[in-house]
């Protein structure tokens, strides 16, 4: 099976996070980036499933010159190629036309199977994937906890998460595009090898032209939607916060929860 | 002309979904502040009753797809009876609650109509006649605003508890139906059944006490004194989803929009950021205790009491604390 892997870099959970200087966005600078946590679980299942078909995994990626980094972590961990998509045309727009892009990358190569995450840990829209399934004209599942084959019958049985602890289990035809959700396998590491074979592997880096793709639907001029701002949220109204070096501040909780709230 | 706001009410059996009735409310709020008519749309199976429910609320209308085709959600045919409604009425606005349901389609249904898509809105404000939406980014700790760009129907989805179900207004509303052919519409997946995914051993839905323990731990190694904490309170050990899915904890104790409901009387979240995801998930709890390194986590919104310091410390002193103070 042939799958295209979408992988999006993202801040670090535990990054600083300050503003940038137009206050709609945050300052990039020193901030560090990894591959957005789903996309690793995305990845694994992707590696696993070419591994058990003699098939090859393509990564994906749509972002600035940085994101190279992430691609090549994802070549050191299996993938045979990488496709990064950063001609500026491709930059600024929302989540209609990074998908759209994406899309027309994906469908210059044929593929059998096209893995997401399922939510991005910065903008988080939930939902790249199923635009892109929509450009393709594939049928699609978000929250995807669990993959099983079925080559011979063209399908995928997938379990897609709902609330509450539940799975909806269903078919789907191939080729299929799924959002992958965190949990769904162990994701490896990368062996030094691999690292070293990464490499010599190639990211290329088709323009619009390249793809058949009119600038005019993607970025900035093909967005529908603008950010006007961004910003920390009001703080003050939560906690009563305890201060003190970890052996007062608990003390002093365990006092207020008796005394205070009475719960102890 | 007058702007239709739509709302699109997820049902199952019948039974309006609690966030479709928050979404009705922020709909009359918006068809109040731009000057239009909030009408809702129901999709499914035998929605008499749930449409003549629906019909008592203050809306213009209520458009029913009311169709075998339809019993089951399918994102294909949920998607081009959407489509083709929205293509029809042209609504400006169409708001759905930030379900799982929801977002499992509205992304395609976005490109299908190649409408602006704005999803997990947490509010809203008309300045200068154009709608901000207001929606948290990076695991809750910011938020932005944004506008949509041109002309052309605005999909929104509310994220849960951001507009009050309860304030939702009474009125009457006549009751229409979409009349299209569902028959022709590729379903898009083949619906096999429902499983419980957890295989749900514990329940802590009645635990008086929760002790639970975020990615911020670091390291399976150090749950001894998760656990040592949990013993000292009599609590049960509750989690994020990063552990679980790490495999730190059983999947039976996550806490959380797809893991389990708590409203203990003490709830002590360590090493938890606050994503939405886990907030909704134990917000009730009478008191919550949240210990964290970084003062701007959002945990610290919805938490009585706050210890900004490296759980590493803090959990183990809290622990000598009871110990100190039960008399050990
Ligand atoms: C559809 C969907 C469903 C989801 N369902 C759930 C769900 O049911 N439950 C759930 O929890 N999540 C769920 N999530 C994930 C959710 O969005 C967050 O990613 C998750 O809750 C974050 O977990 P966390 O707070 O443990 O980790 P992080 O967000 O990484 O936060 C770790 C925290 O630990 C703090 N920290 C680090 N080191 C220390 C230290 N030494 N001492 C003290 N503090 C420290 C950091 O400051 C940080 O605030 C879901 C996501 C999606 C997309
Ligand atoms: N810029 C991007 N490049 C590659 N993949 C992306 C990009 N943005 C989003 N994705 C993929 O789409 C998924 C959902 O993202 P989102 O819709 O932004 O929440 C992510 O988990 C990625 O797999």
């Amino acid at each position: 099976m042939r799958i295209a892997v979408c992988i999006k870099q993202v801040p670090d959970t535990e990054a600083r996070l300050r503003l940038s200087g137009d206050g709609t966005w945050i300052d990039e600078e020193d901030l560090s980036f990894v591959i957005n946590e789903s996309d690793t679980y995305a990845l694994e299942e992707a590696l696993q499933i070419a591994e058990r078909t003699d098939g090859e995994v393509v990564v994906f990626s749509l972002g600035p010159e940085r994101v190279r980094e992430a691609l090549r972590k994802a070549l050191a961990l299996g993938a045979v190629r990488a496709v990064h998509l950063q001609d500026p045309a491709f930059l600024g727009g929302d989540g209609l036309t990074v998908g759209r892009a994406l899309a027309g990358a994906i469908a210059a190569e044929g593929f059998d199977l096209v893995l997401t995450g399922s939510q991005s840990d910065d903008v988080g829209f939930g939902s790249i994937g199923s635009i892109i399934a929509g450009e393709l004209g594939w049928p699609h599942a978000w929250l995807v906890m669990g993959v099983v084959l079925d080559e011979a019958n063209h399908k995928v049985k997938v379990a897609r998460e709902m609330e509450g602890g539940m799975n909806e289990i269903s078919n789907l035809d191939l080729p299929a595009v799924l959002e992958v959700q965190a949990g769904l396998n162990k994701p490896r590491y990368a062996s030094l090898k691999g690292i070293m074979q990464a490499k010599k592997k190639e990211i290329s880096e088709p323009g619009p032209g390249d793809l058949g793709l009119a600038p005019e639907g993607l970025g900035e001029s093909g967005a529908k939607i603008e950010v006007i701002s961004v910003a920390f949220p009001e703080t003050g109204k939560g906690a009563q916060m305890i201060e003190g070096d970890a052996e007062t501040a608990a003390k002093t909780l365990v006092e207020k929860l008796q005394k205070e709230a009475r719960i102890l | 002309m007058s702007k239709k706001i739509w709302i699109v009410l997820q049902q199952r059996d019948g039974k309006i979904h609690k966030m479709a009735w928050e979404a009705v409310r922020a709909g009359q709020i918006l068809a109040a502040e731009v000057g239009g008519t909030a009408e809702a749309v129901l999709l499914g199976s035998g929605l008499e009753e749930a449409a003549s429910e629906v019909g008592q609320c203050s809306l213009a209308a209520v458009h029913v797809a009311d169709d075998a085709n339809l019993a089951e959600y399918t994102p294909g045919r949920f998607v081009r009876t959407l489509e083709a409604a929205i293509n029809a009425a042209q609504p400006a606005y169409v708001l759905f609650p930030h379900t799982y349901q929801t977002v499992d389609f509205l992304g395609r249904l976005a490109q299908s109509l190649d409408a602006a898509l704005v999803p997990e809105v947490v509010a809203f404000e008309t300045v200068d006649g154009s709608v901000e939406w207001q929606r948290p980014i990076l695991g809750g700790k910011m938020f932005a605003k944004v506008r949509a760009k041109g002309s052309g129907p605005v999909l929104v989805s509310l994220q849960s508890g951001a507009y009050s179900a309860d304030e939702v207004e009474k009125g009457s509303a006549p009751i229409e139906s979409l009349n299209l052919d569902y028959a022709d519409m590729a379903a898009d997946r083949e619906i096999l059944g429902v499983e419980e995914a957890a295989g749900g051993e514990v329940d802590l839905s009645q635990a008086p006490v929760i002790v639970s323990v975020g990615r911020g731990l670091g390291d399976e190694e150090k749950m001894p004194i998760m656990q040592d904490l949990a013993d000292a309170l009599g609590a049960e050990l509750g989690a994020s989803r990063p552990v679980i899915d790490s495999g730190w904890l059983p999947r039976d104790r996550q806490i959380g929009s797809s893991g389990q409901t708590v409203t203990p009387k003490l709830y002590v979240a360590a090493g938890i950021s606050g994503a939405i995801q886990h907030l909704v998930g134990m917000k009730g709890s009478q008191v919550i205790v949240a210990i964290n390194k970084d003062a701007s986590a959002p945990i610290f919104n919805v938490a009585d009491y706050g210890i900004v310091g490296d759980l590493h410390e803090v959990v183990p002193a809290v622990t000598a604390a009871l110990k100190e103070a039960s008399g050990d």
